[in-house]
């Protein structure tokens, strides 16, 4: 078994194969994997000469095996005669070493979405049928190699999980900045595939050994898992037509072992390595033995880029969440994502280190809510996230869809929520916040809360869960209703920060509830429990008090170097004075309102609106001031006096100072709504930077504007045009092969939805494209869209 | 020489900021969106990779068809650019997905920083190919202007054909859709003819 041989032994992994095949005549563009049907001599020449050199695993010749570029019966064609020509070297080679087979796996060649086109379930599909392949013909372990993207590493890891028992090694190609090419570090993936129990994780590929070496230490200090090396024979250059590597087999052989003895446990080589190479490493490396696995004991959660660690305490943003927030709630039930992705990025803006996302609303589908917001959100911020809703269906869904290790919120002491949630960690990874509650309530002794812990913990073992990846929460409760309410959460957690040596969450604001100025309260309450073990609080990051309280603690702990951060927050700290600074307007503004919005000064809108809203109607504001700046800086961009970066900076101005009105009133009420305006990208279609600036432009001229997003089917867009009855749809197409997904659209429209005019932009498209494709109207900037919008709306009124 | 593929990583450019105000619309700057650019400049610093995979092939012209030796095109206005040479080099350049990630970022939130973020992507992805252009003309003597699939007669589909060879997935983390979109955005395929 090859678990077994990996306890006691450095494992000897095979080195390059591409290479190989270069020299055997594979010419550039041509299938590598076919070669296993086709030229199986050489295969399983190249295979029995690295068992002979003394490697315990080959890899199977299958890096882009895959039915994304073979059919299921070539696939299957492939995998059978890869894994007989690594039997059959193995069958053929005397060496005296273990020998097992390993069914390689690189990446698809797709990016996946939302970067690239292909979607993460699809990728999972593609590797699953590897790995069903290499289940079949009887493969010993799976070996995941030169992932360079996160996502689609925890794909193929996921698929291997999902159809196989094997061991997996998980193996990435870091770049010569330490990280993967999608910008992940080697931190960020211990925590991701330890988490959902890769078997060894290592580095390969793009580097040579000693430029790999500082990923490789990043590696071992994170990984409580083995840790693979196969690194390149260092950079490639020509020579005389042919290519060749800088490190010679003794320096590899003696960088390698150099690693091994700093604690990696397989090790083998990737391009430019060959069986020589791997006999020079196994000879360097003779006698030494793997230095012993430790348990790291790192509670750590991550996004696709970055780690965050527990030790320090670190902030969770608390405000994308519908409860008490009316805003947010209206959000939610018109589908406005925007605004849901504004808040993570005005929270991460003020310094939080993870968001915790709850979108539960009794009105709306939770499981496809949660899941569009982590995916958009991961799209718009790296910050790691907390998942946070009640519905199992919904944090399944989420957690399988989150590029990283997400913390989940939450578990609790009843055996229904541990049973629901604890095999959901154990598959996806993940560290979940535990209440300190469970069938009989919440205990109002501290005691009572240890209890509690000491009971899931006990439980999480059971599933196969480390403590490290639980953290507790005594519960904040109401001081004003109980009034050693605090005292209890706050000795619950220091009990379990020192007794049982786990890591604590409080959503701290509950505290205050029902006495004024809860700030106040809060802040206290916030540094007494940072003194007493609090590992991450949930709360505003909006709340000066909290902050202040955050950083002063921070610096008066000695964990800020020269009171550098608190002096750079303090800043922030001064109290709002919008109210000193709204002055007398210069002559060529009518109003310094309308002074920001054309200067496109966001913050300056938002604040004067504010002011101008205690003492105006705000249809007046509205009427008076910001529709007359917004035709202002809309007729200097007609007449080029403004240019498109002015246009926007000034739209987003206004669309500040509508913010402020909205919150006092209905944007319907705000601006007499013009009418409804579906806007999309075409199918095929990626980019939406010009669809957006559209967007943002219509609707401060008051239309109420339905996007649709990007790579929008047809069908989806006709049918929205048909529900809604718009009048107007506008699409935008950037490439001229996303044309045709164009005029598809709006032949579909014509057909089913005859009032409905269509306009359409973007880069490739002319007039006479547009007629062509018989669209209503081309329109070559924003500007002209809305002005056509106005005119169809007219026309109907 | 030819059909090996190589790669080569390069060092931050200077910004040409008159460059990056034209991709983004804008003839001159005022002081807001001149500290506007500044900021995306800054912003983009430390998230841009410079990278090329390249082969240098033998050149066959015969009418419209570019034989060149792995893989042939078809194309009048690519023969007639490359017309005399023997030569030619098929390159894949990319800036990475730093803007591409923040220009999803800022696209739904902050529409004027999104804009010109792009456009600094635009500048930077284009210095690159005129570094690396001049590069392999200081090596070769001169060299033909540069000749992008979807340009005049040039099939966009050909993508498929240079990213099949060049693999620059594989080399500089660049990819093809579907929809022969490239991704990172900020990318470009091209081929020029060296001229003896």
């Amino acid at each position: 078994m090859f678990s077994e041989f990996l306890k006691n032994n450095i494992v000897y992994l095979d080195g390059g194969m591409g290479t190989l095949l270069q020299a055997s005549g594979l010419m550039p563009g041509e299938h590598p994997e076919v070669w296993n049907i086709t030229h199986p001599d050489v295969i399983r020449r190249i295979h029995k000469a690295y068992f002979d050199a003394g490697s315990n695993v080959v890899c199977t010749n299958t890096f882009g095996a895959n039915i994304l570029k073979f059919s299921c019966e070539e696939l299957d064609g492939i995998v059978k005669a890869a894994v007989e020509n690594a039997r059959t070297a193995a069958r053929e080679s005397t060496a005296k070493g273990q020998k097992f087979v390993a069914l390689d796996i690189g990446p698809t060649g797709k990016l996946l979405r939302p970067l690239g086109d292909l979607d993460f379930e699809d990728a999972v599909s593609v590797f699953a049928a590897t790995v069903k392949a290499g289940v079949r013909y009887g493969v010993d372990l799976i070996m995941i190699e030169t992932m360079n993207d996160s996502y689609e590493t925890k794909a193929a890891l996921l698929a291997a999980k999902e159809n196989s028992t094997l061991p997996v090694i998980v193996s990435n190609a870091y770049g010569a900045d330490g990280k993967l090419m999608t910008g992940s570090t080697p931190a960020a993936m211990v925590a991701m595939l330890e988490g959902m129990g890769a078997d060894v994780i290592g580095a390969n590929c793009s580097l040579g050994p000693k430029q790999l070496a500082v990923v490789v230490r990043e590696l071992l200090e994170n990984a409580s898992v083995p840790v693979a090396l196969k690194p390149n024979a260092g950079l490639p250059s020509v020579k005389n037509g042919k290519t060749v590597y800088d490190v010679s087999p003794k320096e590899f052989a003696d960088d390698v072992t150099a690693l091994i003895k700093e604690g990696v446990s397989l090790a083998g080589g990737c391009c430019g390595t060959t069986p020589e190479y791997i006999k020079a490493l196994t000879e360097a490396a003779e006698g030494i033995s793997p230095l012993p696995l430790t348990e790291k004991n790192i509670t750590a959660v991550s996004s696709y880029t970055h780690a965050v660690k527990l030790g320090a305490p670190v902030l969770i943003g608390e405000r994308i969440n519908p409860t008490g927030k009316k805003r947010f709630k209206q959000a939610l039930l018109e589908n406005d994502m925007d605004y849901i992705l504004g808040e993570g990025v005005s929270q991460q803006e003020k310094g939080v280190h993870l968001l915790d996302v709850n979108v539960g609303l009794p009105d709306i589908d939770e499981v496809s809510m949660l899941c569009r917001t982590v995916c958009e959100l991961q799209a718009v911020t790296d910050l790691p996230l907390q998942i946070d809703t009640a519905d199992t269906i919904a944090m399944e869904a989420a957690l399988r869809r989150y590029n990283g290790k997400a913390m989940v919120n939450s578990v609790n002491g009843k055996a229904e929520s541990m049973e629901a949630i604890f095999p959901l960690i154990k598959k996806y990874g993940g560290v979940a916040v535990a209440l300190t509650l469970d069938e009989s309530g919440i205990p109002s002794t501290a005691d009572g809360r240890f209890k509690i812990a000491e009971k899931i913990l006990n439980t999480a073992k059971k599933y196969g869960i480390d403590k490290k990846n639980i953290i507790f929460d005594t519960l904040a409760m109401t001081v004003s209703a109980d009034s050693s309410a605090a005292i209890a959460t706050l000795t619950a957690l220091r009990r379990i920060k020192e007794e049982l040596g786990c890591h604590t969450s409080l959503g701290v604001s509950n505290i205050s509830f029902g006495l004024p100025r809860r700030d106040v309260v809060n802040g206290t309450f916030f540094a007494l429990a940072l003194e007493n073990g609090l590992s991450a609080a949930i709360m505003n990051p909006y709340s000066s008090d909290m902050m202040k309280t955050y950083y002063a603690y921070r610096a008066l702990k000695g964990l800020d170097e020269n009171c550098a951060e608190y002096i750079e927050a303090a800043d922030s700290f001064t109290v709002d004075t919008a109210s000193d600074t709204v002055k007398k307007a210069p002559s060529e503004y009518s109003s310094e309102l309308q002074r920001a919005i054309m200067k496109g000064i966001k913050e300056k809108s938002g604040e004067f609106t504010r002011e101008l809203l205690k003492s105006t109607p705000p249809l007046d504001i509205v009427q008076k001031e910001i529709i007359p700046a917004l035709d202002t800086v809309g007729k200097g961009f007609e007449n080029k006096t403004v240019y498109l970066p002015q246009l926007l900076m000034s739209a987003e101005a206004a669309k500040c100072a509508f913010e402020q009105i909205k919150a006092v009133i209905s944007r319907e009420a705000a601006s007499e709504e013009k009418g409804i305006f579906v806007l999309a990208t075409v199918k095929g279609d990626i980019h939406d930077i010009g669809k957006n600036i559209v967007k943002l432009l219509l609707e401060n001229y008051g239309f109420k504007v339905i996007d649709l997003g990007k790579d929008t089917p047809p069908q989806l867009i006709c049918d929205t045009v048909v529900e809604k009855h718009a009048p107007i749809v506008g699409l935008s197409a950037l490439m001229t092969t996303t044309v045709p997904a164009m005029e598809e659209t709006v032949k579909l429209i014509k057909k089913n939805a005859p009032w409905c005019k269509t306009v359409v932009g973007g880069a490739v498209l002319t007039e006479e494209y547009a007629k062509k494709i018989g669209a209503d109207k081309y329109a070559a900037d924003a500007m002209e869209t809305v002005r056509y919008a106005e005119e169809v709306i007219n026309k109907q009124a | 020489m030819s059909n090996v593929i190589l790669t080569k990583e390069y060092e931050a450019p200077p910004v040409n900021k008159k460059e990056v105000l034209r991709y983004a619309g804008c003839k001159n700057a005022d002081a807001g969106v001149a500290s506007l650019l500044d900021s995306c400049i800054e912003e983009l610093s430390d998230k841009l990779v410079y990278k090329v995979c390249y082969c240098l092939l033998p050149l066959h012209i015969s009418g419209e068809n570019v034989d060149l030796g792995n893989f042939s095109l078809s194309s009048g206005k690519l023969a007639l650019c490359l017309k005399g040479c023997k030569k030619a080099v098929v390159f894949a350049a990319t800036v990475g997905i730093g803007p591409d990630r923040l220009v999803m970022r800022y696209g739904s939130t902050a529409a004027a920083r999104a804009l010109m973020l792009q456009a600094v992507g635009a500048e930077r992805i284009e210095t690159l190919c005129n570094s690396f252009c001049d590069d392999v003309a200081k090596e070769y003597g001169s060299v033909t202007p540069r000749f992008s699939p979807g340009y005049g007669d040039l099939s966009i589909e050909t993508q498929k054909d240079i990213f099949a060879f060049l693999e620059p997935n594989k080399r500089i983390g660049l990819y093809l859709n579907d929809s022969m979109l490239m991704a990172p955005a900020k990318s470009v395929t091209a081929i020029f003819g060296i001229v003896e």
